[in-house]
C-alpha cells in the first residue's frame, strides 16, 4: 500500500488549524508589479568577477606556498619538477592510459551504483514495506567504509576488475540511495494533495510530482556518490592493479619518485573537480526552478 | 455553471436540495494516548453557488472540515455529501486552493494551470485554450510562461485559483488562501476573487481567520468553536454590492462586530485568545 495514501494514514497534523500569520519568509509583494526577478545586474557580474579573481589568487598562493616549502628543505618536488614529470608522463602516454583506466572504473561503478540507487531509493520512499525491508541493510553497510570490503571482495571476486568496480559501486550506491530516499520522503505533502485534488492518481503523482520534486536530492546524492566513488578508486587500485592513477602512485612510492606521486594526486583532484562541475551544471539545468537563498 | 444536483440520489431530507451537505460529521485524531476531537457532530448545508466563509479560533476544525469535503481526509463518523453523493476521495468537481499555494515549482504558470487538464486527458489545443482563458481571468497573461519562483505571493495564489478553475469544478474549497499575504494584497485579492466568482459562479467554502474577510466575501458566515470543533454561530450577510462602500459602511461594521463577538467571546470567555496561548 502506498505510503502516500492519505486516508487512514496517521493524522497529518494533530491540531488541524493553521496558526494565523501565515508563512514566514514570504515576501510581501506588489500585486500587479513586475515579478520578483533574481537580480542579474552589473553588480552581480562584478561580484562574480571578484570571486573568480579571489579563486585564482588563492590557487596561486597555494602553489607559491608549495614552492617555498619545497625549496625550504621539505622532501617535496618543486612545481617545475612536477610539471616536467607531467610532461614526460603525457608524452609517453602513461598518464592518458592511467587516467583512462581509472575513469573507466569510476564511471562503471558510479553509473551502476546510481542506476540501482535511484529506483531503490524511490521504492523505499514510496512503499513502507520496501523501506522496512531494505533500510536495515543500507544503514548497516553505511557504517562500513567501502574500503573495508576490499579484502572480502578480492577473496570472493578475484583480483581483476570486478572487486574494484564493486567497491566503487557500493560507495556510489550508498551515498545516492539515502539521498534519493530522503528526497521522496521530503516531497511537500501539499503538492501531493494538490495533484490529488486535480484528479491525479498514484502513478501520475509519482511521475509528475514525486520524481521532479526529489530531483534536487537525487542530484546531490549523485555528487556525493561521485565523491566517494572517486575516493574509493585509488585505494582499490593500490591492490593488484596493473594500470590506473592509484597504481602509478603506489609504484612511484617504491622508487621514491615524488614528482610522479604529485602528478597522480593533482590529476585525481582535477578530474574529480571536473566531474563534479559537470554534475553541478546538470543540477543547475534540472533544478533551476528551485528557490534558492 | 449551474450543474443540477443529482435528482436520482437519495431524497433530500431538506426542503431544497443542498450542493454540499455535511451530516453529523465527527473527526477524532489520536494524540498519543489522548483523543483529540477536531470536529464534533457538525452538520451543515450549502446551496448551489453560495459563498460561505468559515471563521473560528485555532483548533476549531475548520481546515479538517475542508479536508473532509475535499476527500483528503475521511470523517470518523457521519458523512459529507456533494450533489447527494458521499465524498470518498478527491475529485476534479471539487477544486481546492491551499494557503501555501501548492503550485508545482518546476512548472510554469501555464503548465500549472494545465496540470489538471492533462490528468483529465484534455487534448492539447483545448487544454491550451482553456488555460489561456483562466490565466486571463486572473490577470496573469503576461506571466503565463514564468516559473512560480519569479512570482509574488499574490500572483502565485491567483495562479492557483486559475489552476483550480481550469478543471471546471462546481465547488471551490479555499483553505485560508490569503492568510500568508499582507493586508493590502489581501484586500485586492478578495475583490478580484469576488470579481472572478461573479463572472463564473461556483459554490465556495472559504476558510479564514480574518473576521473582515469572512464578512466581506460571504453570503453566510459560519463561526466555529474549538475543543471540540463545532459550529457556534451562523450569520447571514445581506446580498449587496461588495465594494469599498460596503467595506466602510455601518452595516459592514455591525456585521463585523457581531462576527467578532462570536469568534472572540465564545461562551463569555475570550476563547480565541486563550486558545492561542
Amino acid at each position: 500500500m502506498p505510503v502516500l495514501d492519505k486516508q487512514g494514514a496517521a493524522p497529518r497534523d494533530a491540531v488541524p488549524d493553521k496558526e494565523p500569520g501565515g508563512t514566514p519568509g514570504k515576501t510581501p509583494e506588489a500585486l500587479s508589479g513586475a515579478p520578483a526577478k533574481s537580480p542579474r545586474t552589473s553588480a552581480g557580474s562584478r561580484d562574480r568577477g571578484r570571486m573568480l579573481l579571489l579563486n585564482a589568487l588563492s590557487v596561486a598562493l597555494g602553489i607559491a606556498l608549495w614552492w617555498v616549502l619545497a625549496a625550504g628543505g621539505f622532501k617535496l618536488p618543486t612545481p617545475p619538477e612536477a610539471v616536467s614529470r607531467a610532461g614526460e608522463l603525457i608524452s609517453d602516454g602513461t598518464l592518458a592510459d592511467d587516467v583512462l583506466a581509472s575513469l573507466t572504473r569510476v564511471m562503471i561503478g558510479f553509473v551502476l551504483g546510481t542506476a540501482v540507487a535511484i529506483p531503490v531509493g524511490f521504492l523505499m520512499g514510496w512503499y513502507a514495506t520496501a523501506r522496512a525491508l531494505v533500510e536495515p541493510w543500507i544503514q548497516f553497510f553505511r557504517t562500513i567504509p567501502p574500503l573495508a570490503i576490499i579484502p572480502l571482495a578480492i577473496v570472493v571476486m578475484g583480483i581483476d576488475e570486478t572487486p574494484k568496480i564493486f567497491v566503487i559501486f557500493l560507495a556510489a550506491f550508498l551515498a545516492c540511495v539515502i539521498s534519493t530516499f530522503q528526497g521522496v520522503v521530503n516531497v511537500d505533502r501539499t503538492l501531493i494533495d494538490a495533484a490529488r485534488v486535480l484528479g491525479a492518481k498514484d502513478g501520475r503523482i509519482f511521475a509528475r510530482v514525486v520524481v521532479p520534486a526529489s530531483t534536487p536530492f537525487i542530484l546531490v546524492g549523485m555528487r556525493v556518490g561521485l565523491g566517494s566513488a572517486w575516493a574509493t578508486l585509488v585505494a582499490a587500485e593500490l591492490i593488484a592493479a596493473q594500470q590506473g592513477l592509484g597504481y602509478r602512485m603506489q609504484n612511484a612510492q617504491l622508487y621514491y619518485d615524488l614528482p610522479t606521486i604529485f602528478v597522480g594526486l593533482i590529476s585525481i583532484g582535477i578530474l574529480g573537480l571536473l566531474m563534479d562541475r559537470v554534475l553541478l551544471l546538470a543540477e543547475r539545468k534540472l533544478t533551476g526552478w528551485q528557490e534558492r537563498r | 455553471m449551474t450543474s443540477k444536483p443529482a435528482a436520482t440520489a437519495k431524497p433530500a431530507t431538506q426542503s431544497e436540495p443542498a450542493k454540499i451537505s455535511v451530516r453529523g460529521v465527527t473527526k477524532t485524531f489520536a494524540l498519543g494516548r489522548e483523543t483529540f476531537t477536531a470536529l464534533d457532530d457538525v452538520s451543515l448545508d450549502i446551496a448551489d453557488n453560495e459563498f460561505v466563509t468559515v471563521v473560528g479560533p485555532s483548533g476549531c476544525g475548520k481546515s479538517t472540515l475542508l479536508n473532509i469535503l475535499a476527500g483528503l481526509e475521511a470523517p470518523t463518523e457521519g458523512q459529507a455529501l456533494v450533489d447527494g453523493e458521499e465524498v470518498s476521495g478527491p475529485g476534479p468537481e471539487r477544486g481546492v486552493i491551499f494557503q501555501q499555494y501548492a503550485l508545482f515549482p518546476w512548472l510554469t504558470v501555464r503548465q500549472n494551470v494545465e496540470f489538471g487538464l492533462r490528468t483529465m486527458g484534455v487534448a492539447k489545443d483545448e487544454r491550451r485554450r482553456r488555460a489561456e482563458h483562466f490565466i486571463a481571468l486572473v490577470g496573469l497573461e503576461r506571466f503565463a510562461d514564468a516559473l512560480p519562483k519569479t512570482l509574488s505571493g499574490g500572483m502565485r495564489q491567483r495562479c492557483a485559483i486559475a489552476r483550480a478553475y481550469a478543471v471546471g469544478p462546481s465547488i471551490l474549497l479555499m483553505d485560508e488562501p490569503f492568510g500568508a499575504l499582507d493586508a493590502l494584497t489581501r484586500v485586492k485579492l478578495q475583490e478580484q476573487l469576488l470579481d472572478t466568482w461573479s463572472q463564473d459562479k461556483r459554490t465556495v467554502l472559504f476558510i479564514t481567520h480574518d473576521v473582515d474577510e469572512a464578512v466581506f466575501l460571504a453570503n453566510r458566515v459560519i463561526v466555529m468553536a474549538a475543543r471540540p470543533g463545532r459550529i457556534y454561530d451562523v450569520i447571514d450577510v445581506p446580498a449587496v454590492e461588495r465594494d469599498e462602500d460596503f467595506r466602510l459602511s455601518a452595516d459592514f461594521a455591525q456585521l463585523r462586530n457581531r462576527v467578532w463577538h462570536s469568534v472572540y467571546h465564545q461562551d463569555g470567555v475570550t476563547a480565541a485568545l486563550t486558545a492561542a496561548h
